[in-house]
Parts: C-alpha cells; sequence; structure tokens
C-alpha cells in the first residue's frame, strides 16, 4: 500500500502578537481611567435625555443631598487658593500642612471652623455618613459660607488665568448636582446664591435616561 | 507555535534516550480571552462613568424696569406650575384668564410627565403658536416653568428634559404667584 501522509498540519494561530496588542490596550485603559472618587454625600441624579458632558476643567460642583451641601474643586491649585481666601475672611488661619492636606481633598461638606477637625481624621474616616454636615448656605444669599466659598473659587480661576496670561478669561463652571427626591426650595435656594453672582449658566448633573421617556 | 505538551511517556521504546525536540510555545487563548475580557470592561467603565449634564441659563437677576419688558401675545405662553406627586397643572394664557378662543382651550389641566403627559400639550400647542406668527424665528412659543414648593429636583430636571425634546422658542424658570397655587390646591397637588 502506498502510504500517502496526509501533513497533520496544527490548526492553531500563534497568539503571541494578539496577546501584546491586548495586554497593550489593556495598561492603556486602566491607566487612563480614573478612578472612582468616594463622596461624602452619594446622591442619585434624576435621569434625562440630554447627553451634554461635563466640562473637566475649573469645575466646581455643587452637590445637594438631604437639604446638605457638597462642594467639589476639580484644580488643586484653586483649592488652595479658595481656601487661603476663605481663612483671610472668617480668621481661621490654617497651618500649610492643613492647605496642603485640603487640596488632596476632592469633595468636603463641612462647616469652615469644623474643616480642622475634618482634615485631622483619617482618610477612610473622612466619608463615613454622619462625619460631614454640609456647607451652611441658609441666610442671606450673598452673606453665606457657600457663596463665599463660590465667589473665592471663582477669583482663584480668574487670577490663575491673569497670571498665565490668557486672553479670554472664562469664569468657573459650576454643575449642580442634585439628588432626584431633593424638594424645589433647597435647590432654588442654590440658584438664587449663584444667579446673586451674576452666575446664571451651569451644568445640572443627570444621569442617563434609559427607558422610553 | 502555541503548544507546550508534544505528546510524552513513550519514548521508553527502543531503548534509545532520544532527546525530543520540544515545543517551547505557550497556549496562549485563554490569556486572550481575558485580556480581551478587561479590555472591554476598562473602555464600558470609563465612558459609561463619565456623568451626564444638562445646559441651564437662567435669565439676568437684574431687574427690568416696568414697561420695559416685552409684550407676548397671551395665547403664547404656556404656563406650567409643578406640584406634589409627580404631577403638575398647566395653561395657556394669563393665570385669572386663560385663553379661550381659536378652539384653544386654555384653562388649567392636570397633568402627568413624560411623553404621554405634559408632551402632547407641549407640542400641540407650539404647533399652533408657530402656525399663526408672522415669523418663526423670531416669535414662538413661551413656556414659564413655576415650581412650588411640594415639587422636588427631579420634577424640574423633567420639565426642563420636555423642553429639550418640544424646543419651544424660549422657556424660562420663574417664580410661583397666589393664583398658580390656588390651581394646584384645586386640583389637590399643591
Amino acid at each position: 500500500m502506498a502510504n500517502v501522509k496526509t501533513s497533520k498540519k496544527s490548526t492553531r494561530i500563534d497568539m503571541t502578537a494578539m496577546c501584546d496588542v491586548a495586554f497593550l490596550l489593556l495598561s492603556f485603559f486602566i491607566m487612563t481611567a480614573t478612578s472612582k472618587v468616594p463622596e461624602p454625600k452619594p446622591v442619585d441624579t434624576p435621569a434625562s435625555t440630554i447627553e451634554a458632558k461635563l466640562p473637566e476643567r475649573n469645575l466646581l460642583t455643587i452637590t445637594v443631598g438631604d437639604s446638605a451641601v457638597y462642594l467639589g474643586i476639580s484644580e488643586r491649585e484653586i483649592r488652595k487658593s479658595a481656601l487661603e481666601a476663605m481663612s483671610l475672611k472668617y480668621d481661621i488661619a490654617f497651618t500649610p500642612q492643613e492647605i496642603e492636606e485640603f487640596s488632596l481633598l476632592d469633595s468636603f461638606g463641612v462647616p469652615l471652623e469644623e474643616l480642622k477637625s475634618l482634615l485631622a481624621l483619617k482618610n477612610s474616616e473622612r466619608n463615613k455618613p454622619g462625619t460631614q454636615v454640609g456647607i451652611p448656605y441658609k441666610g442671606d444669599i450673598s452673606e453665606n459660607e457657600l457663596s463665599y466659598w463660590v465667589y473665592y473659587a471663582n477669583a482663584a480661576v480668574i487670577m490663575e488665568q491673569q497670571a498665565k496670561g490668557v486672553e479670554k478669561i472664562k469664569e468657573i463652571e459650576i454643575a449642580i448636582k442634585g439628588g432626584s427626591k431633593e424638594k424645589y426650595p433647597v435647590v432654588k435656594n442654590i440658584f438664587d446664591i449663584l444667579q446673586k453672582q451674576n452666575m446664571n449658566d451651569f451644568y445640572l448633573v443627570t444621569s442617563l435616561r434609559d427607558e422610553d421617556f | 507555535m502555541a503548544e507546550l505538551n508534544t505528546g510524552g511517556g513513550g519514548g521508553k521504546k527502543g531503548g534509545k534516550v532520544r532527546s525530543k525536540k520540544s515545543n517551547p510555545g505557550v497556549d496562549l487563548t485563554a490569556m486572550v480571552d481575558l485580556a480581551f475580557l478587561l479590555i472591554t470592561f476598562f473602555i464600558l467603565t470609563t465612558t459609561l462613568s463619565k456623568p451626564q449634564s444638562m445646559d441651564l441659563a437662567l435669565p439676568d437677576n437684574t431687574v427690568v424696569p416696568p414697561g420695559e419688558s416685552p409684550e407676548t401675545p397671551a395665547f403664547r405662553t404656556l404656563t406650567v406650575v409643578l406640584g406634589k406627586n409627580d404631577k403638575l397643572v398647566y395653561y395657556i394664557g394669563l393665570t385669572d384668564n386663560p385663553y379661550m378662543e381659536d378652539g384653544i382651550n386654555g384653562k388649567p389641566k392636570l397633568e402627568n410627565y413624560g411623553g404621554k403627559g405634559i408632551r402632547k400639550a407641549l407640542i400641540a400647542h407650539n404647533k399652533f403658536v408657530m402656525d399663526r406668527v408672522e415669523d418663526p424665528k423670531k416669535q414662538g412659543m413661551t413656556v414659564l416653568i413655576k415650581a412650588s414648593k411640594s415639587a422636588n429636583y427631579k420634577n424640574l430636571v423633567d420639565i426642563l428634559d420636555e423642553m429639550a425634546i418640544v424646543k419651544p422658542f424660549s422657556y424660562s424658570i420663574v417664580d410661583v404667584t397666589p393664583g398658580d397655587l390656588k390651581m394646584l390646591e384645586d386640583n389637590k397637588i399643591k
């Protein structure tokens, strides 16, 4: 019998290159992904069909949850300048270490006199429920802590741009992140505080509406 | 190629110890699977975690001297009053004098949010106004949004969402008047 040898070819493909590419992409995505920042008060934002994205730079996020207000400033330098201005305004001195510690805080919500004790806490203890009671915002709409924080953060953004010699100076961008169940008067109060400072344009943070509205 | 195990065990035959030509490749299929799974996960989480937002422009709060604010014909204004229990009341024209001509019944009506509720009325009235104005680029329906104390933030976002869908000529958020509150009371949603 004539031995016809069918050459047994392997059906496997060399995966090495594919593996390389896959891991290269994987490391890229891991490095560019921004980790979720812990928030002092997680809120359930209402859904909307509008898909505008939030700006990333010079953003001031005002979180409203259970009638308490929390602030988040996107840039570290702005956080520092805003805190320095606030400490002058309310005559509460902060040490350079405390200012440095504050600049690492993504979001906070305590009255200024309690900020020192918040900064003394460990990172993991700060976001425990009940630790941060919110920034005072009631009373005169141009004379409360929230309005001063907004004012000084905006001033810091403008000063930073002036120092850099930017021609078209942009004001700070404001995002309001409110909980669905928040009563309208609370939100209206925040609107009034912002409008008092001629900030009439802001973003409302929403989540994606999935069902047929 | 992509193999490591080349059939071992039976090498004792003939007494001669043959050095096997071993294949140094490893099966990478599972590894590639895992890598792509992780990639998909990271792509999805990075793009989906970016928060959505809607732009809101409120009017300048400088007080307009009386008589200088623009006058709008009553039929072009539709007012939405947001009450409790996710309900609202809308009317066309003035609060105490709703528009009642040209087959339009402007009297206050109780309505829900969403496509089955207020949107139908908004679209219908927007079309009605557009058919009657001289220049649709410069004139059109104005929606006044009046949120009462019992409305919540979700209601406000919902109605602003309607504005983005219906695209009326203009809309603004204004304060409630005693007349509007009475309307909510009549409909038991104050």
